[in-house]
């Protein structure tokens, strides 16, 4: 091994450095995907003796692998769930490797529980998709990539399991990959990596497989061990929603808050939103020392130099790239509540550090999640998808999810129950409603003949005019 | 010079924990820190610390004293606090106390029930504390591992693992009603081996017990006790050899396994722990005394 030659202070010392990936991992009951997890787990040591005999001696008891050991069991821990042989919620695991750090959060693939396979996606660098080689791409298959793409998950790696049980036959592995890039592709998706496995025998789970010479790619530890996630996160526009006013004494005055995206300097010329008022960065304040300049996600403690009042829910950006602000928006909302969507009633909306009562207006339609089909919907009901409008009894600054999840993602929160109801991804700004729709400029992108692969281009070019304050906007 | 915008992922952790406790106390009318002298509560109160820097937390800490802790934690506790100026509060039992109840007498489970658990939640009552830090972590336990962040506990401070609230991005629900909270664990995401780097690169004091080191020791069912007070019953007593060991978690002292070991820095103990075959818990008593039994714990309000 090569850590071996490193003294313990050394390895600490790069330990330390390591970045940290989370992932999702996505297939139905019977695809395996409990067997992988384990399987990653024990080849990268993460079982300890003890969980190692439990194990032993659950599989013989309970388990369903045959004479091999069920490593499913080692991740299935409620004892409800054991009882019905499902992972009913989202569990989370940790394993790191001499590159990287992971945290895997694992989630069911049951129809019901769609809910909580975005409960576990929504921070994910990366997406595993699990599919049995035997039975290809199935309906589920669509629903977790389109949850994948819904969540803006930037990486996907499609896991063909089971390749022992189709004799590692490359045109079986051919057919269903290609069927599936074809999906994926008209949802958008382009960074897919599709990689034969036998998660039960470890083929092509740490070490290449001798049974598939013909696969060329990486091994899945190799693949998830390089991966680049360096520009998931948005480092080109400074957000910094004020979560915490401190006043420690009247010398002091200083706004906490998490950096949502962006880069920050001392001395740099920020603006307060919603008020407009302007000051310039005067100390980027942490327990380690000031910091000349700072950066998304992290923590930090601000001061300005000027007096300008400024309280949580507020936001300071820099005045030439501002992000929306307003009343009204409209976002795709996915409902996690057993209670279907009353549109009647008044909800709570918790966006960045700001809560605010909302009303949910018209439902433009609600997509099928197994055939993405636009369907006519007046309300949605549990593990439904739609395209909602809706109104905030407080102005709330936002950009769309898809630029910026960090400011575009909001939860929903009934305000009897006090459950997280829905959860949302802003899609812009619903200029019917704010009724200021008339005098703005507009462009059509699909009217003028602007293809596809320009949008976001274009959409970069109107979010520099508006942020220069020419109210220009964007339609696809 | 070349501005570098990523942060690794110890640097990462701590982010995500003090945007954790600075969104309690932005939430909360009533929080407390529950403090219970080990590793991982040293760590949080240090990541508490950092997060309302130059200002103190808004939030005093409370240790469940179950009366059977080793003495060098009290001695740890009541020092650290004081050096760092924080508001202590101690609660325990005071009725199942001076019934004389614990582990030698009443068995682990009984002890663990009335002396950790209804201290608790009592602790939690007489206070009105709505949201309540713990220093849980998800690596730690299977049961634990599907635990949300913001943990949310009825007014019998019950969780229901079938029922949580889904919990996405870094949008945490903190909407509760009279009687109820929330229990928070900012550590959910560190792993034993985050911690120890932690500790390392910041210098966090940690309780002496944790490196190795003579000490009076007995063999109890398969783990390694320390004779720490004269609480230890008599059948016991001639039984003492002294062995050089350290602790892997605290709790209860005749609760708490020590293992044998050498390891008396931190790096030496991170060695040991890259080449050990035991789990963390292992050394716990009271995670075997029932099968599944953290859960049920953890079901009836126990952390």
């Amino acid at each position: 091994m090569e850590t071996r030659k490193l003294s313990i202070e050394e390895y600490l010392e790069q330990d330390e450095k390591k970045d940290l990936l989370r992932l999702l991992t996505a297939g139905s009951v019977d695809d395996g995907k409990s067997t992988l997890i384990g399987r990653l787990l024990y080849d990268s040591k993460r079982i300890y003796d003890d969980q190692l005999q439990s194990l032993e001696r659950d599989s013989r008891r309970i388990g369903k692998a045959g004479d091999h050991i069920d490593y499913s069991l080692l991740l299935d821990g409620l004892k409800a769930e054991r009882e019905q042989g499902i992972t009913i919620d989202v569990a989370y695991r940790y394993f790191s490797t001499n590159k990287r750090k992971f945290i895997i959060a694992d989630t069911p693939g049951h129809e019901q529980y769609t809910r909580n396979m975005i409960t576990g996606g929504s921070t994910a660098n990366l997406a595993i998709i699990l599919v049995d080689a035997r039975n290809g791409i199935l309906t589920q298959t669509h629903r977790h990539t389109y949850l994948v793409s819904l969540l803006g998950i930037k990486h996907i790696v499609l896991a063909v399991n089971k390749m022992d049980l189709v004799d590692f036959s490359k045109e079986r592995y051919d057919s269903i990959t290609s069927e599936y890039l074809k999906f994926a592709g008209s949802l958008g998706l382009e960074d897919i990596l599709c990689i034969p496995l036998s998660a039960l025998d470890g083929d092509n789970v740490v070490e290449k497989s001798a049974r598939t010479p013909w696969y060329e790619g990486p091994s899945l530890m190799e693949y998830l061990e390089t991966v680049k996630i360096d520009r998931d996160i948005n480092l080109d526009d400074f957000r910094f929603p004020v979560q915490y006013v401190l006043r420690p004494d009247l010398d002091f005055r200083g706004f906490s808050g998490k950096i949502a995206s962006g880069v920050i300097h001392r001395g740099d010329t920020v603006m307060a939103l919603p008020s407009g008022k302007t000051s310039r960065i005067s100390r980027i304040v942490t327990y380690d020392g000031d910091l000349e300049y700072a950066f998304a996600p992290q923590c930090v403690t601000v001061t300005l130099e000027d007096e300008i009042d400024l309280s949580r829910g507020e936001m300071l950006v820099k005045p030439e790239d501002r992000p929306f602000s307003g009343h009204h928006f409209k976002a795709m909302v996915v409902w996690m509540d057993e209670t279907r969507m009353d549109r009647n009633k008044s909800f709570f909306l918790k966006q960045t550090t700001n809560t605010t009562r909302a009303h949910i207006g018209e439902i433009d339609y609600r997509v099928d999640v197994n055939t993405l089909e636009q369907m006519h919907s007046d309300g949605l009901a549990l593990n439904e998808v739609g395209l909602v409008h809706i109104s905030t009894s407080s102005v709330l600054m936002y950009d769309n999810y898809r630029d910026n999840k960090a400011t575009g993602a909001f939860i929903i929160i009934d305000p009897v129950t006090n459950f997280t109801s829905g959860v949302g991804m802003i899609i812009g700004p619903d200029e019917e409603a704010a009724g200021n729709g008339e005098g703005d400029l507009v462009i059509d992108m699909p009217a003028l003949g602007i293809g596809p692969e320009h949008f976001e281009a274009v959409e970069k070019a109107c979010r520099y005019l508006r942020g220069r304050g020419i109210d220009v906007k964007c339609k696809r | 010079m070349e501005e570098n915008y990523q942060l690794s992922h110890l640097k990462a952790l701590e982010a995500e924990s003090i945007h954790i406790i600075r969104e309690v106390a932005a939430e909360f009318r009533n929080p407390v820190m529950l403090y219970s002298i080990g590793k991982d509560s040293s760590v949080m109160v240090r990541l508490a610390e950092k997060a309302f820097y130059p200002a103190r937390p808004p939030f005093p800490l409370m240790h469940i004293d179950s009366k059977w802790k080793f003495r060098e934690m009290i001695e740890f506790r009541d020092r650290y606090a004081k050096e760092n100026g924080w508001n202590l509060i101690v609660e325990y039992n005071k009725e199942a106390y001076e019934a004389g109840v614990g582990p030698f007498t009443h068995g682990s489970k009984v002890h663990t029930d009335l002396m950790k658990t209804q201290a608790l939640l009592n602790g939690l009552k007489k206070y009105k504390f709505d949201a309540a830090f713990g220093g849980a972590r998800r690596d730690e336990e299977k049961s634990r591992a599907k635990e949300r962040i913001f943990s949310f506990r009825d007014e019998f401070q019950h969780w229901d693992p079938k029922n949580q609230r889904p919990e996405l991005w870094d949008i945490y629900n903190t909407r509760i009603r009279e009687g109820e909270s929330i229990r928070v664990f900012p550590l959910s995401n560190w792993t034993e081996l985050d911690i120890w780097q932690y500790i390392r690169h910041e210098n966090i004091p940690i309780v002496p017990l944790y490196f190795a080191k003579e000490r009076p020791v007995i063999e109890i069912d398969g783990n390694l006790i320390m004779a720490d007070d004269d609480r230890l019953p008599e059948k016991y007593r001639d039984k003492i050899q002294m062995r050089k060991v350290r602790f892997r978690t605290l709790g209860c002292w005749p609760l708490t396994g020590a293992v044998e070991s050498d390891a008396d820095t931190i790096e030496k103990i991170v060695e040991e722990m890259m080449v050990t075959t035991k789990s963390e818990r292992t050394t716990r008593v009271i995670d075997f005394d029932q099968e599944s039994s953290m859960e049920q714990k953890k079901r009836e309000g126990y952390f």
